[in-house]
């Protein structure tokens, strides 16, 4: 049960140590103590630990993160969990602009709001947002789910590929080719196992949420747009 | 990259701290801009007398400078020292006079603001070292500014640094960097807007001084840059009773506010914000793009 101090241990010490943990170690429950916003802390980690932060962090806390779950005690700054590959990260404060942007798989969880850009090309990380984002989120998300308690600001989707995108609250308007989508049940059901996920099974309704998606009209070969090219 | 920070005061019995807790979230932004700082702090006034602050040329002494300036004047103000800086106190109508005498006596002397309130301190080097030398923490007031500055668009002198003030009481920090600079530059300076360098920020200032000279509220001038301002931006301004923060409609640069019965506060950064009073418990939100906040004394 290593407990690590920033205000004693350099942020490059921590992450060395966490970067050289293998999978059969035995060191599978980190502490970090007086986080203070330091950016990149608990990045590059690839194994099957869990490491909390006891207070705010700041940009990219648990970047391209394999396996490992990561419980920031606090507020994340820009970036948190980006380029994610699996695991969990689970921000109990709010999330900056870029949460989990370009992620490739595990799960993000916001229990406050997210800002502008979350999800930014997204490519099959999932995000759990229990409060509202902010402007160009999703944008060009290619694959994966993002789901929003609260609302979403202008530009959901814009660009969208084939990531989806299930919003509970009022959106402020919709982005090139993201449009509203019928709610089947594979939907619902796949929603319900997020929410789940996200420790929320029974407190939220899935029938109040509404689906996005793209249309597909932008990034498939149109003929009438050929002089364009 | 820079860092801009931003305190506005609710309840009086805070405003003692202001300097300290505007010196305190300045230095944990200084990862984000270490080559200089800057601190505009909107401190006591007295009924018609103007604080006009200057920093004085390299290796002389502010001291003989504000003297040999107030005999010339004959007007018998009151001379403030803050290491390389002076405070010279002057009756409103005689402003315009200590500026002329300034630009001919001693003209690599640097104006930095003229106001009832407003004193500016800025210089290069570590922003820490900035603020220790100027003594910021033992400032009072009911609001500031401050800004930690990376060098991109002009030179790392005392006069490329934030925050800038291009009119009376107004103040501004910029993070970010404007693309039409040169040509509204020429456009201001034939409005008979003064801008002393050739920074971009310093363009944005004299913008809104436009603006606002020309009758517009300091919310209509900010709304009005969204328009007319080619880049991108997150600025936080100063006026003697007010304090506003605008982003550019794509919000390119970071910012984080807090809001509580005591104080309104701005930063690039949350772990700015850590250092205020009763933070765990303020409203925390990033401001949304192309919105203009507004905060005012009454």
């Amino acid at each position: 049960m290593p407990v690590v101090d920033l205000a004693k241990t350099s942020l490059r010490e921590l992450n060395m140590a966490l970067q050289q943990l293998g999978p059969t170690t035995n060191e599978t429950d980190w502490t970090v103590l007086n986080p203070a916003g330091e950016h990149a802390i608990a990045a590059g980690v690839d194994a099957p630990v869990t490491i909390t932060i006891a207070g705010p962090v700041g940009y990219y806390c648990g970047g391209m993160n394999k396996q490992a779950t990561v419980l920031v005690e606090g507020s994340a700054g820009q970036g948190v969990g980006e380029n994610m590959m699996s695991g969990l990260i689970h921000v109990k404060g709010d999330a900056s602009q870029s949460a989990g942007a370009t992620g490739r798989g595990g799960l993000l969880i916001v229990e406050g709001n997210a800002s502008a850009r979350c999800g930014i090309s997204m490519k099959g990380i999932d995000i759990v947002v229990k409060g509202g984002i902010g402007h160009l989120s999703a944008f060009m998300g290619q694959s994966g789910r993002l789901v929003v308690f609260g609302e979403a600001g202008e530009a959901l989707g814009d660009s969208l590929y084939e990531a989806r995108l299930y919003v509970r609250g009022p959106v402020a308007g919709l982005g090139a080719d993201c449009i509203e989508k019928e709610m089947r049940d594979e939907h619902r059901q796949e929603l319900f196992e997020l929410i789940k996920a996200s420790g929320e099974a029974g407190t939220v309704d899935v029938s109040e949420f509404r689906r996005y998606g793209s249309a597909r009209k932008l990034y498939n070969f149109n003929i009438d747009n050929v002089e364009a090219y | 990259m820079c860092g801009i920070a931003g305190l506005f005061i609710k309840d009086p019995t805070l405003e003692p701290d202001l300097g300290r807790l505007l010196a305190l979230m300045t230095s944990t932004l200084r990862g984000r801009g270490p080559d200089s700082a800057g601190f505009a702090i909107y401190g006591d006034a007295t009924p018609g007398l103007v604080k006009l602050t200057f920093a004085a040329p390299e290796g002389t002494e502010p001291e003989a400078l504000a003297a040999r300036l107030l005999s010339a004047l004959g007007v018998g103000g009151i001379a403030a020292i803050r290491h390389s800086h002076a405070v010279v106190t002057l009756p409103a109508e005689d402003v315009a006079r200590a500026e002329a005498w300034l630009a001919e006596h001693a003209p690599e002397a640097s104006i930095m603001s003229a106001g009832n309130r407003l004193e500016i301190y800025k210089d290069v080097g570590d922003p820490d070292d900035v603020a220790a030398a100027f003594a910021i923490a033992q400032m009072g007031g009911s609001h500031g500014i401050s800004h930690t500055r990376m060098a991109t668009e002009s030179a790392v002198t005392t006069d490329g640094a934030h925050p800038f003030s291009t009119g009376a009481e107004q103040c501004l920090v910029h993070n970010g960097s404007i693309s039409n600079h040169a040509s509204l530059r020429r456009a201001l300076r034939q409005d008979g807007i003064r801008i002393r360098t050739e920074n971009d920020s310093e363009v944005a200032a004299g913008y809104l001084t436009r603006k606002m000279r020309d009758g517009e509220s300091l919310d209509e001038a900010l709304t009005s840059s969204l328009k007319d301002l080619d880049g991108f931006f997150t600025f936080v301004v100063g006026t003697e009773s007010g304090f506003s923060v605008l982003r550019d409609p794509i919000a390119c640069k970071p910012a984080v506010m807090a809001e509580t019965e005591r104080y309104v506060a701005f930063a690039s950064e949350f772990k700015s914000l850590t250092v205020l009073p009763d933070i765990a418990s303020a409203r925390v939100w990033e401001p949304k793009p192309a919105t203009v906040y507004f905060w005012e004394h009454s």
